[in-house]
């Protein structure tokens, strides 16, 4: 794949790097002479001095046959952009933002932009995962689709455990999956199979459902 | 009319200015109170310190039921991400942005958003004086 990099800060780097080692075909757009010097000494002539924003940059760089723009600067707004010109001037099929503020990750999924990363709610999601008291943990988001594949676990408090699947009240849509229970190799649960607290369930649900699954299976 | 600008450097103060001297309720945005020392003296409308891109400091700025929203801040993609918030999340009848750069100015022009590219425009202006002069 032809993949442009909008920002050469450590993310972009160090994604640039990998993407690199997976022999994909790589150019990184970075405002910063110095810092442009310095990627190129250490990964070979990949970085391009511009700013990404800029229609004249990124036609010099082919973004015209890129298969996918990553805009991962600092900001917010120079990310949307970027990936907004892509989109809509250079016809590139994905793109892929970072967003710093949580709150702007709606905006930019309303705006089209095909992939938003919100490194807080990454970290945030790691942690309810550990935490106990978080018995909801997003695994995968569908944008396209509207659907997400959750992971559960089934609390001792919780008023869900002892009780057959058929008789638990899911929103509509949700499919419970798999099942990973103590001491058993995961198994796919059928409508009589008992929840026991400890269980984990792996669940994919509508988005808009998240809520009431998390009521029904997880809240006690 | 309710007008609510978001950035007071030059532009926006006198924006500011002549809209409040008209007799419109202005309200303007700028995340540095020093900026607010380029209003008129005159001024009658609400200064406020808050980000343009913050949808907390737009809505206590009076966003949702503001009839004319400017962007012209320094940043254009600031401009432009701010425009679209007002646009798309608070649907303000009438949003206008400054693009200094005259390509994304085209670009966010066909995506909808009213915008201007002052450098467009000067320098049309310009060549139009200079070769009007010569001839």
């Amino acid at each position: 794949m032809y993949i442009v990099v909008v920002g050469g800060g450590r993310v972009g780097y160090y994604l640039s790097r990998a993407l690199l080692d997976e022999k994909h075909e790589v150019v990184l757009v970075e405002k910063d002479p110095d810092i442009c010097d310095a990627i190129n000494e250490e990964l070979g002539s990949v970085c391009i001095r511009g700013d990404g924003s800029e229609v004249a940059i990124l036609s010099d760089i082919g973004t015209n046959r890129a298969d996918m723009l990553v805009a991962v600067t600092g900001d917010d707004d120079d990310n949307l952009v970027a990936c907004q010109i892509a989109k809509h001037h250079f016809k590139v099929p994905r793109t892929v933002a970072r967003v710093v503020n949580p709150a702007n990750a709606n905006l930019f999924k309303k705006l089209g932009i095909d992939i938003t990363v919100v490194s807080t709610n990454l970290i945030l999601e790691s942690i309810q995962a550990e935490v106990p008291t978080h018995p909801l943990t997003h695994l995968m988001t569908f944008n396209d689709r509207g659907l997400e594949i959750v992971d559960i676990k089934i609390l001792k408090e919780s008023s869900t455990a002892g009780k057959a699947i058929k008789d638990i009240p899911l929103p509509p849509g949700t499919i419970l999956s798999l099942i990973i229970r103590n001491g058993l190799r995961p198994f796919v649960p059928s409508p009589d199979t008992i929840l026991f607290a400890d269980d984990q369930v792996i669940a994919a649900t509508p988005a808009t459902s998240e809520a009431s699954l998390r009521k029904v299976l997880g809240e006690y | 009319m309710k007008v609510l600008v978001m950035g007071c450097g030059r532009t926006g103060a006198r924006l500011a200015g002549l809209l409040d001297a008209d007799g419109h309720q202005v309200t303007i945005l700028d995340m540095d109170s020093y900026a607010f020392r380029r209003l008129p003296g005159e001024f009658h409308g609400t200064a406020l310190v808050g980000n343009g891109l913050d949808e907390e400091d737009l809505r206590r700025a009076g966003i949702e039921d503001t009839e004319v929203f400017v962007a012209v801040s320094q940043g254009d993609n600031r401009n432009i991400m701010s425009a679209q918030i007002a646009k798309h999340l608070f649907n303000v009848k009438r949003v206008v942005c400054r693009i200094y750069d005259p390509l994304r100015q085209e670009i966010f022009g066909t995506l909808g958003i009213e915008a201007f590219s002052p450098t467009r425009i000067f320098a049309d202006m310009l060549k139009e004086q200079i070769e009007g002069k010569g001839s």
